[in-house]
């Protein structure tokens, strides 16, 4: 490890690649950039930088492998996981400033864009065409195509449609190397290893995004909504599993519990049934005659899983009244707490019930309130753990509560992060998840891309030495495995 | 149904040992894809069996060595399938040679590729140590993707052991109309129509007739082929059969067959014809005495990569690797098979 160079130092280098108002060291510039969605975790980076090009994001990368600064890259900032949470030595590298839309390629259906072009300003883009970009987070009016490259990004609509890396053509990645990789094309696939599938989800540890193509869909034909109310969650869950297995594939399918139900009808009054303890809200699209048959199919098939109402949205309007609530449900909850802490498991839908009751179980022992508002269709959970961070050790308590969801996430054969990504939150649970052969594995991609662990360090992969002192990792004898091998 | 695994495990571990190369074998159907190796044969078509399928889940997880026909027989049972519809180039062909492979039929247009529909993966690395990534469920971003990695990586990666794999239901009709299409004509309106909501899951140009596979109810496909035109064909199943098994007469045998991925909008290739057609003109196939070096140079000329398929052996099968690409590469490699014994070579003559 160099010395550390002084901030003077770090100054005068990145003032001689970049604009005067592109290098920001102030207290009062970095305060922004201090955390992202992710509010529990704070810390100032030493610099941060707006590039405007990718000239100068090049020039910038290469400052920072001569300085051996650590890079965290940011597109806005709406991480859940502290993906782009600063690194205390290191450079803030922002993109805000690269937001422009390239191309929009009608005939291959392509849309090629800077990293920190909003999700949503691709689909207004492409709308004269009649196209649009799939993907859709809840975050989408202000997460960036970079930010959820990084994490793999669902939505809404993802068991239809897919999630970011079904969606993504083409990436030219920059590595810490200098080397600029151009993956994918407008053709489909590639010769060699599928390297554009794992830059998605990889939180920015294997290379800096410089450009993507996304994919872009024609509009579907129609959309019809619907409301299903229950009185028991164990038969919304049975009922989720139900529309799958009979072959019809929403466009999406989520559900919300009697506490969300609540929450939301006070915050935006939707005209949710107030009384029942969940209800799915189901979009389905398609073809006019095709739609509406799928429409009664559904229809009966709540019917025969105890749904005691089934309200279909008549126009666009009352959809996007059903939706409202849902679209509101997090801030909505948010108006009831101070703080609220959202997981983000998934698990095979069968077990949607059983984990349901259980996390209402785990509310009671740890005297945490907990919202359940998710994608049901694909088993995505997201409980909401309720707390006053002002409260001796609520924190903690909701932590250790969020853990135990994870754990039991992996228990039932699903995964402890759906689409927010792991970042500096899960780390603990990665070690369940993964024995330390597999997180070798993960080191040695790592340093495949970045050789010299420069960026986003400490994020998405834990140490060996995490996992042991979290204790979910099997030590032998007080000895870790390899304990030669470098981590990061 | 056998769980073969540690027998398997413990003969790469002995491989690793002593340095001894090894050549994956499934059902030895694709074993002329990519380039031809010489090293000792790995067997791993015992190693069978479904291990989970629950129709609700839209998801199975099979052993690899399990008959690729034996699945899409089960899941079919319950109005599923595999939405990437691979080729088996013969009836033993197992689950994991196709994932190997990677490769995806007609339906790759609407149903995705082989990685697009991969879960998880479990495989035996070149160390002889049995590692799991992915898992069962749809959205998953715990640790790189290294389940999508497996995708069309040739076995050169790892032994894939088992993997879960994304279902979607079987559609409820389908229906081929036929028409007389020039290529040109063929390109453009075949892009112009993806460009729209209808539901087309297949296409074919044969270098005069363009198939076009519809879906859905009767009255969506006759609004569809209103719109499109074109002749309706009796048994088109068999006709998507021999395009994606390739006894289709346009994939000549005897002839190197060229398989071009190029933006689906690009122009006839300035190769001798004639040309078959698939995804919308994305994938191009050509059966040409042509030299190597003139069909790659026009591939990239287009934005695209051409890789020999068929043919007799040369040394550079697939695109060429950009000298960037291929130190990524073999570091991967050297991460996952340190020893270098798994189908070396198999991909690219340096790892």
């Amino acid at each position: 490890m160099k010395m550390q160079a002084s901030l003077s130092e770090l100054t005068k280098r990145f003032h001689q690649v970049l604009p005067e108002d592109a290098v920001l060291v102030k207290h009062e510039q970095l305060a922004p950039y201090e955390c992202d969605g992710l509010t529990a975790y704070r810390q100032l980076p030493r610099v941060a930088l707006l590039p405007a090009t990718r000239e100068q994001i090049l020039a910038a990368v290469t400052v920072c492998r001569e300085l051996e600064l650590p890079i965290v890259a940011r597109g806005a900032g709406t991480s859940l996981s502290g993906g782009a949470l600063p690194h205390p030595e290191g450079v803030l590298l922002n993109f805000a400033r690269l937001n422009r839309v390239l191309e929009i390629d009608p005939e291959n259906r392509t849309a090629t864009v800077e990293p920190g072009v909003r999700n949503l300003a691709i689909s207004e883009a492409a709308r004269p065409y009649g196209l649009y970009y799939a993907p859709d987070p809840s975050s989408q009016i202000a997460c960036t195509i970079g930010g959820n490259i990084a994490e793999n990004s669902g939505g809404i609509h993802c068991l239809k449609y897919g999630l970011t890396v079904h969606n993504i053509q083409a990436l030219e990645v920059l590595t810490t190397d200098g080397e600029i990789l151009e993956l994918g094309g407008k053709h489909l696939e590639s010769s060699g290893f599928d390297l554009l599938a794992l830059m998605n989800g990889s939180e920015g540890m294997l290379g800096v995004v410089l450009q993507a193509t996304v994919k872009l869909l024609p509009r579907p034909h129609d959309r019809k909504v619907l409301l299903a109310a229950f009185s028991h969650v164990r038969d919304a869950g049975n009922a989720v599993a139900a529309v799958i297995s009979h072959g019809i594939l929403p466009a999406g399918l989520e559900m919300m519990d009697h506490f969300t139900i609540q929450a939301t009808e006070q915050y935006c009054s939707p005209g949710y049934p107030k009384e029942a303890a969940a209800i799915l809200i189901c979009e389905l699209d398609g073809y006019e005659e095709e739609l509406a048959d799928q429409m009664e199919r559904t229809r009966q098939l709540l019917k025969q899983h105890q749904a005691t109402e089934v309200r279909l949205a008549n126009d666009e309007q009352e959809a996007e009244l059903l939706w409202r609530g849902r679209k509101a449900a997090f801030p909505a909850l948010g108006n009831l707490s101070p703080d609220y802490y959202c997981m983000d498991g998934t698990i095979p839908r069968k077990h949607l019930a059983e984990v349901l009751e259980e996390i209402y179980a785990l509310s009671g022992k740890f005297g945490l309130r907990v919202a359940n508002v998710f994608h049901a269709g694909d088993g995505n959970l997201h409980p909401l753990i309720l707390y006053d961070a002002n409260e001796e050790g609520q924190l903690e308590r909701a932590e250790e509560f969020g853990s135990e969801i994870l754990q039991l996430c992996v228990r039932m054969g699903g995964t402890i992060t759906g689409e927010h990504g792991v970042g500096v939150e899960k780390l603990d649970q990665m070690c369940v998840q993964f024995n330390p052969e597999e997180l070798q594995t993960f080191y040695a991609i790592k340093s495949a891309f970045d050789e010299h662990g420069l960026l986003n360090p400490g994020k998405a992969v834990p140490t060996l030495h995490r996992c042991a002192e979290f204790g979910a990792m099997h030590v032998h004898k007080g000895k870790l495995p390899h304990a030669h091998l470098p981590r990061f | 149904m056998t769980d073969s695994r540690e027998t398997i495990a413990a003969q790469v571990r002995d491989a690793a040992e002593h340095k001894t190369a090894l050549q994956l074998q499934g059902g030895n159907t694709k074993a002329w894809y990519g380039r031809s190796i010489q090293a000792t044969p790995l067997c791993l078509a015992g190693h069978s069996g479904i291990v989970e399928y629950e129709p609700s889940e839209l998801y199975i997880t099979a052993r690899c060595g399990t008959p690729l026909s034996m699945i899409e027989q089960v899941i079919s049972g319950e109005n599923q399938m595999l939405p990437f519809e691979p080729p088996h180039f013969g009836a033993p062909a197992t689950l994991g040679g196709a994932v190997a492979a990677g490769l995806a039929g007609p339906r790759r247009i609407s149903g995705g590729g082989v990685r697009d529909c991969m879960l998880g993966a479990e495989i035996i690395n070149g160390k002889g140590e049995y590692l799991r990534f992915g898992g069962r469920v749809m959205k998953n971003v715990a640790g790189y993707d290294a389940s999508r990695l497996m995708c069309g990586s040739l076995g050169t990666l790892g032994v894939l052991m088992s993997v879960t794999l994304r279902l979607l239901p079987q559609p409820q009709r389908e229906q081929t109309v036929v028409m007389a299409e020039t290529p040109a004509d063929a390109i453009h309106k075949m892009n112009a129509w993806a460009g729209t909501p209808m539901p087309i899951t297949a296409t074919f140009h044969d270098g005069e007739n363009l198939h076009v596979r519809l879906t859905g109810s009767s009255s969506t496909i006759e609004k569809c082929q209103n719109e499109i035109g074109g002749d309706r064909i009796e048994q088109s199943e068999h006709f998507w059969d021999r395009v994606r098994e390739q006894t289709h007469e346009m994939f000549v045998p005897g002839v190197p067959l060229w398989r071009i991925r190029v933006p689906p909008s690009t122009r006839p290739l300035d190769l001798p014809e004639p040309c078959a057609m698939e995804w919308n003109g994305a994938l191009r196939w050509y059966a040409t005495q042509a030299e190597a070096s003139t069909v790659r140079a026009i591939a990239r000329e287009a934005g695209g990569q051409a890789c020999q398929f068929r043919g007799p052996p040369i040394d550079q099968v697939f695109h060429p690797l950009p000298p960037a690409l291929l130190k990524i590469h073999e570091r991967l490699k050297h991460a996952f098979d340190p020893a270098g014994i798994l189908n070396p070579g198999k991909m690219y003559v340096q790892f």
